[in-house]
């Protein structure tokens, strides 16, 4: 676990997540300016910091309703901004993306924030950016496959030979500047099947799942195998971390949290999917065998508990600025996170 | 209300008829509803390759957002070799899994013989199923017989459009009833 900077005698490390979504609030339909969402997103990582939260991550997306595409360029400004909050990305679109130019960057930030970057690379969930940015969609397996590859390479040596079919070859090729601690931690990022689970099981790398919604136990499916598949090629499942994000958000009362975070949810999700999120589904994200966190305080804090024994990871990521949420609920969420849930959590999974 | 007739064939004239007629019914009885009718003869839609139904310029782009905006389809299909026609399956790989939820969809179906009658049964119905519509149970089946010159000559199957669209507005607006009824009780 060393090698993540991750300590599990701690207790279960907590993070926030944004993608960067710039959507307007459902309720007055006005949308913040492109610059005022990125310093409240800047905002966002400072209050967290100083509520304790251990870690917070920025996406990247190409497509409208979207602010953070140089999400390399953000989380630069946040490692500026703050002193010991952990930073990553969430994720990093490795398939268009070259190697190189994302390893010579986020080891900047890394320096920047004197070792507090990770990088988390994904496959992008949409693929518009595959033609914004030339490539060719049907190579995505390839893609990710390949060029993760050539990114973990490089995070392990600062010589590399290189060879492959998407770039060009690299030859004793010095990749510059290094992270301060000579190598980063690389996670790779899972959506909904195990298969891309099982596939970082096999490489020995990581994992950060993704989870919108639906029951806890479902997900554990995707860890096991993930942990099965790491065994398989000669790896000790206890030397990796895993780590799961989803919807978060806190209010008084559950239905009071309902009530504040399903309109953004709802109208966020027709304007950057193109269908809204079904009542009943959320409706189903209150209970306690639900993955999404949302709730009291205490209805949190034993959900996320319930989730730590089921899948035994290292750290939880909530997302909770989806969809246009004023900046004033999400600073009640980070005080609520600091005060109540951030202190019961790591009371209960820290190993004393 | 928003109802969109499809046309699902690139060949032929039957399901056009079949689709043309309906559509006509539909805007007879019903002129508060919004009606649209795509024939897919008219557009040209590449393959889905597996992208975002969004991220889907031009035609292909401008007729899946139509058919998402939907609150009913009404779909048209001939039967080509024991099933749906390729350009319709196309359509529904263009669209996300749960596209059809809390959508209402009925068919009307044209074939050479009433041999294929069971080729919506077992291989539409699957699909709308899968894609979570709630699905007019029954649909209207007419064959070579059944037209002239690009005429609907049977009455039956007259009757039997004039009862689907009935069906298909009644349940569409039920449906609609029992989902705000259901939303209203979780008091979010």
């Amino acid at each position: 676990m060393e090698k993540y900077r991750l300590d599990p005698t701690k207790g279960l490390e907590f993070g926030l997540y944004t993608l960067g979504d710039h959507l307007p609030d459902p309720h007055t339909g006005k949308k913040i300016s492109a610059e005022q969402r990125i310093h409240e997103i800047i905002k966002l990582a400072q209050l967290a910091e100083q509520a304790g939260i251990d870690f917070f991550s920025v996406g990247e997306s190409h497509q409208d309703y979207f602010v953070t595409q140089a999400h390399a360029v953000v989380l630069s400004a946040i490692a500026q901004a703050t002193k010991k909050i952990k930073l990553s990305s969430s994720s990093t679109i490795i398939s268009t993306s070259d190697p190189v130019r994302v390893y010579e960057n986020f080891a900047t930030i890394d320096l920047i924030s004197k070792g507090r970057v990770e990088i988390v690379a994904g496959r992008a969930s949409r693929i518009g950016l595959f033609d914004l940015l030339g490539y060719d969609i049907r190579d995505y397996e390839a893609l990710f496959e390949e060029k993760f590859d050539l990114l973990l390479q490089i995070n392990d040596s600062e010589q590399v030979n290189w060879e492959g079919e998407f770039r060009a070859p690299l030859k004793n090729a010095s990749v510059l500047p290094r992270p301060l601690n000579g190598s980063m931690p690389i996670w790779r990022a899972v959506g909904g099947s195990p298969a891309s689970a099982i596939k970082a099981g096999y490489a020995g790398v990581p994992i950060y799942l993704a989870h919108l919604g639906g029951p806890a136990t479902s997900f554990k499916q995707s860890i096991d195998a993930y942990r099965g598949a790491l065994k398989q090629s000669g790896y000790n499942p206890t030397d990796f971390p895993v780590a799961t994000a989803g919807f978060f958000y806190a209010a008084e009362t559950t239905q009071q949290a309902l009530r504040d975070m399903y309109p953004h949810i709802n109208e966020g999700m027709k304007l950057t999917n193109g269908q809204g999120f079904p009542k009943q589904h959320f409706a189903q994200g209150a209970h306690e065998h639900n993955v999404m966190n949302i709730g009291s305080p205490q209805q949190i804090i034993e959900k996320i508990l319930y989730q730590h024994e089921l899948f035994g990871h290292q750290r939880y990521i909530g997302q909770m600025d989806f969809g246009g949420m004023p900046f004033d609920k999400l600073k009640k969420n980070i005080e609520i996170i600091g005060t109540e849930i951030l202190p019961a959590i790591k009371k209960h999974t820290a190993r004393k | 209300m928003k109802i969109v007739g499809i046309s699902g064939s690139r060949i032929g004239t039957k399901t056009k008829t079949a689709m043309g007629y309906t559509l006509h019914v539909l805007k007879e009885n019903y002129s508060e509803v919004e009606t649209k009718l795509i024939d897919l003869a008219d557009y040209e839609i590449p393959f889905s390759d597996g992208r975002h139904y969004l991220e889907y310029e031009g035609d292909t782009g401008e007729i899946l957002q139509v058919i998402m905006e939907a609150d009913a389809l009404i779909i048209g299909t001939p039967i080509f070799q024991a099933s749906i026609p390729a350009s319709l399956k196309n359509i529904f790989d263009h669209l996300p899994v749960n596209a059809l939820q809390d959508k209402v969809v009925s068919m009307v179906i044209t074939a050479g013989s009433a041999k294929h009658y069971l080729i919506a049964e077992q291989q539409l119905k699957p699909i709308l199923g899968y894609m979570k519509a709630q699905i007019v149970q029954t649909y209207v089946f007419m064959e070579e017989k059944d037209f002239y010159n690009q005429q609907i000559i049977n009455d039956d199957v007259v009757f039997r459009i004039e009862r689907l669209v009935e069906d298909t507005v009644t349940l569409t607006e039920t449906y609609a009833n029992i989902r705000q009824t259901k939303e209203a009780k979780y008091g979010f």
